[in-house]
C-alpha cells in the first residue's frame, strides 16, 4: 500500500473533526499512554491539547532523554547551486526570480568543504534547485565523492529521483535524505507549485519510499508550515513519518518543522504559525513519534531555537549560510534561499546545548564507511501494511 | 569475593557491571565510570572521532577501563564486519560488542547476521561479545563459532522495563558454557540484582544510569545492586516454592 492510499483511510472530515476538540480531559488522558495510535495524534493537535501543553513537554522532554540520551546532533547546510526550473510562490530560488544563478565547480566544492570542516562540523546537508541540466546526478555524485573524506555523513536536499538514482547516491557517500512534502494538501500544491517538474505532487509524496527502497539510511521529512492550515499539515507530516517507520524499519526517520516566511517581493504566508502552535507541532510529534530525530533549523530566532530545545529537539542545523558559496567562495555567489535568523557561530550554539545540560554531537556517523556494503537484507526492508 | 573474576578472553574482569557511554554527558562519564567501579565500557564506533581529539569520546574514559567498540548503526553482518576492522585499525583494541540493527524503531537485533559477523569477526582475531534476542540455539551457535560472550536483552533497548525475557534468559544461563551477559532493558537496580541472582555474569546498562536525575549516585546504586546479586547467586540461591515450609515436617513420624 503506498503512502497515498495509507492517507485514503483516514475520513478527512472526521480528522477534521477530530481536530476541532476542546475537551482538555480527553487529551490529558492521553498523556498516560504509552504508546498513541493515529487517532490519539489527532487530538494532541487539537485545541483540546492546548491546555496540557506543559506536562506534554514535561513527557516529550523525559522521551527524548530516553531515546536520544542528552545529545544534541549540529550539521550544517551547503548550497551547490541555485539553478531552478520549479515556480514554487514561496521560495527565493524559483525560476521566475530574476536572481544571480550560481554552482559551484568541483574545486569549489572541496573549497567550501574544507571551509566547514574546519569548523569542527562533521555532518553535511547539500542541497540544490531542481535544475538537472545543472546539478546533474553525475555532478551530484561527483560532488559526494570529493566531499567524503572530509565529513562522517553526508545528506542530500535535491530534487526527486528514482530508485536506482538514488542507490546512485548512496554509493558516492550520501547517507541522508531529507525531502519535504511542502504542504500535504493535494490543492494548496497546486496552487503554490506553478510550474516544473514539483508540481507533480504525488512523485514527491513517493519519493521518500523510493529512497528508502534504495537503503538510504536517514530520511527527514517534513511539512513548509505556514503553506496551509498547520493542524492538518502536522497530523499528515506525523503520520507520514509514521508509515515510513512500519515500513521501512531498518531506515531511521526523522521530521523537521521549517515554517515559511513572506518574502519582500510579494509572498504573504497564507496560514500563519505562532509559537505556541509551533510548541503544540513538536510536543505531538514527540509524544506520538518517540523514536524520530527532530531537527530545527536557524529559520528560527535564537531564543526560540534555546527554548525548543528540551521539548524534545535531537538535531541543530549551525552556522548555516543560504547563499550558494557562503563560506569560502564568497557571497558574491548569488542570493540567500531563506533568512538565517539564529547566525550564532559554532562555538556559540554548543555553549548553549551544554549550558541546558545537554552534549553536542559532532559525530555521530562513522567515517570510512564502506558505501558499498550499505542495504538491508532483503525480505526485511518492506514489511508492514 | 576477591577471587571471584569473570574470564572473557584474554582478561580477567572484577566488575560485573559494564556500561554503556552513548547517553553520558561527556563531562560527567568519568566521574559515573568511576562510581559505577565498571571496568568494560562500551562506546558507539559512530561516535568516535579519530580526527578531532577533542571531541573524543575515548578521552573521557578513565585510563585502564578496557574500551569495547560496538557496531551500533550496522543493519547488517557485513557493516559490522567492516566497523569492527574500522575500529581496530583506530586503535581501540580486539574487543568488539557485535550489534546488527535492521530495525530503527524497538532497536532489535538480527540474530542470523549476528551469528555470521560473529563466525568471520573470531576468525578475524576479534574477541567477540554478541548482542543478541534471547534464543537458546543462536546463543549455543554464538558460542560454538567462538563468541567470548552471549549478551541478550532484557527488554528493548532503552525501555527500562527489566527483565522481560526471564525465562528464555535463564535458559541461555543454564546451557551455554560462555559468559551470558544481560544487556539492555535494566531500569532498575533491583532488575540488575535479578539479572546477577539468576546466574547472568555481568549486565550492561546506559539508559537507566544516564538519564536519572543524579547519574553518579544511580551508577553506585547500580554497583551495589550487582554486587548484592552476585554475592547471593554464589551464597546458593534458596528455591521458590508456593507453600510455607513448615518447621515441624508433616511426615516426620516415619523416620
Amino acid at each position: 500500500m503506498s503512502f497515498v492510499q495509507y492517507m485514503e483511510r483516514f475520513d478527512r472530515q472526521e480528522c477534521c473533526h477530530v481536530l476541532e476538540s476542546t475537551d482538555s480531559s480527553k487529551a490529558r488522558m492521553l498523556l498516560t499512554k504509552a504508546s498513541l495510535s493515529p487517532a490519539d495524534f489527532l487530538l494532541l493537535l487539537s485545541p483540546a491539547a492546548e491546555a496540557v501543553l506543559e506536562p506534554m513537554a514535561q513527557k516529550a522532554r523525559l522521551l527524548t532523554i530516553k531515546h536520544f540520551g542528552r545529545n544534541i546532533l549540529l550539521y550544517t547546510p551547503l548550497y551547490l547551486s541555485n539553478y531552478c526550473v520549479n515556480h514554487c510562490l514561496y521560495c527565493q530560488f524559483h525560476s521566475g526570480k530574476k536572481i544571480v544563478r550560481e554552482q559551484l565547480s568541483l574545486v569549489e566544492v572541496e573549497a567550501e568543504g574544507k571551509s566547514i570542516a574546519a569548523t569542527g562540523i562533521r555532518h553535511l546537508l547539500l542541497l540544490t534547485g531542481e535544475s538537472c541540466a545543472h546539478a546533474t546526478i553525475a555532478y551530484l555524485s561527483d560532488s559526494l565523492r570529493i566531499l567524503h573524506p572530509y565529513f562522517a555523513s553526508l545528506g542530500l536536499e535535491i530534487y526527486t529521483l528514482s530508485v536506482e538514482e538514488y542507490a546512485q547516491m548512496i554509493q558516492a557517500g550520501a547517507e541522508s535524505l531529507t525531502l519535504y512534502q511542502e504542504t500535504y494538501q493535494q490543492e494548496s500544491y497546486a496552487q503554490l507549485h506553478l510550474s516544473g517538474p514539483k508540481r507533480d505532487y504525488i512523485n514527491r509524496l513517493h519519493a521518500t519510499e523510493r529512497a528508502c527502497q534504495a537503503g538510504m539510511r536517514r530520511i527527514n521529512i517534513g511539512a513548509l508550515f505556514g503553506l496551509a492550515p498547520w493542524r492538518q499539515e502536522a497530523f499528515w507530516a506525523g503520520l507520514h513519518a509514521y508509515y515510513l517507520q512500519k515500513r521501512y524499519p531498518a531506515t531511521e526517520i526523522a521530521i523537521s518543522l521549517p515554517r515559511v516566511r513572506s518574502s519582500h517581493e510579494g509572498f504573504t504566508v497564507p496560514c500563519p504559525v505562532n509559537d505556541k502552535e509551533l510548541v503544540q507541532i513538536l510536543l505531538a510529534f514527540r509524544l506520538f513519534l518517540p523514536q524520530a530525530g527532530i531537527t530545527i533549523s536557524t529559520r528560527e530566532r535564537a531564543k526560540l531555537r534555546d527554548n525548543l530545545l528540551p521539548l524534545g529537539v535531537t538535531t541543530l542545523s549551525v552556522g548555516s549560510k543560504t547563499t550558494v558559496g557562503g563560506y569560502f567562495v564568497g557571497e558574491k555567489k548569488g542570493n540567500q534561499q531563506f533568512p538565517v535568523a539564529d547566525e550564532r557561530s559554532i562555538g556559540e550554539i554548543k555553549e548553549m546545548i551544554r549550558r541546558q545540560g545537554y552534549q553536542p554531537v559532532m559525530k555521530d556517523w562513522p567515517a570510512s564507511w564502506n558505501q558499498g556494503d550499505a542495504g538491508v537484507r532483503s525480505g526485511f526492508a518492506c514489511q508492514g501494511d | 569475593m576477591s577471587k571471584d573474576l569473570l574470564a572473557i578472553g584474554n582478561s580477567l574482569i572484577a566488575s560485573r557491571l559494564f556500561l554503556g557511554t552513548g547517553k553520558i554527558p561527556l563531562p560527567k562519564m568519568k566521574q559515573v565510570i568511576e562510581a559505577a567501579g565498571t571496568q568494560v565500557v562500551t562506546v558507539a564506533l559512530r561516535r568516535v572521532d579519530f580526527d578531532q581529539p577533542e571531541e573524543n569520546i575515548l578521552d573521557f574514559i578513565p585510563d585502564g577501563a578496557i574500551i569495547m567498540p560496538n557496531t551500533s548503526g550496522a543493519r547488517t553482518a557485513a557493516e559490522a564486519i567492516r566497523l569492527a576492522h574500522i575500529a581496530r585499525a583506530g586503535g581501540c583494541g580486539n574487543w568488539v560488542k557485535i550489534e546488527v540493527i535492521p530495525d530503527q524503531k524497538y532497536l532489535l537485533p538480527d540474530n542470523f547476521e549476528t551469528l555470521k559477523a560473529t563466525e568471520q569477526l573470531v576468525k578475524d582475531g576479534f574477541t567477540v561479545l554478541a548482542y543478541m534476542s534471547p534464543d537458546l540455539i543462536v546463543a549455543k551457535s554464538l558460542e560454538a563459532v567462538g563468541a567470548a560472550a552471549v549478551m541478550p536483552l532484557g527488554a528493548p533497548i532503552g525501555t527500562n522495563r527489566g527483565l522481560k525475557m526471564k525465562e528464555l534468559i535463564n535458559i541461555i544461563i543454564e546451557e551455554c558454557h560462555v559468559p551470558v551477559i544481560v544487556d539492555a532493558g535494566i531500569g532498575r537496580p533491583s532488575h540488575a540484582a535479578e539479572a546477577m541472582e539468576m546466574g547472568a555474569s555481568a549486565v550492561l546498562l546506559n539508559t537507566a544510569i544516564a538519564t536519572a536525575d543524579d547519574s553518579v549516585a544511580m551508577a553506585l546504586a547500580f554497583r551495589l545492586a550487582v554486587e548484592s546479586g552476585r554475592i547471593a547467586y554464589l551464597a546458593g540461591m534458596c528455591g521458590e516454592t508456593s507453600y510455607a515450609r513448615a518447621s515441624s515436617p508433616l511426615t516426620g513420624f516415619l523416620d
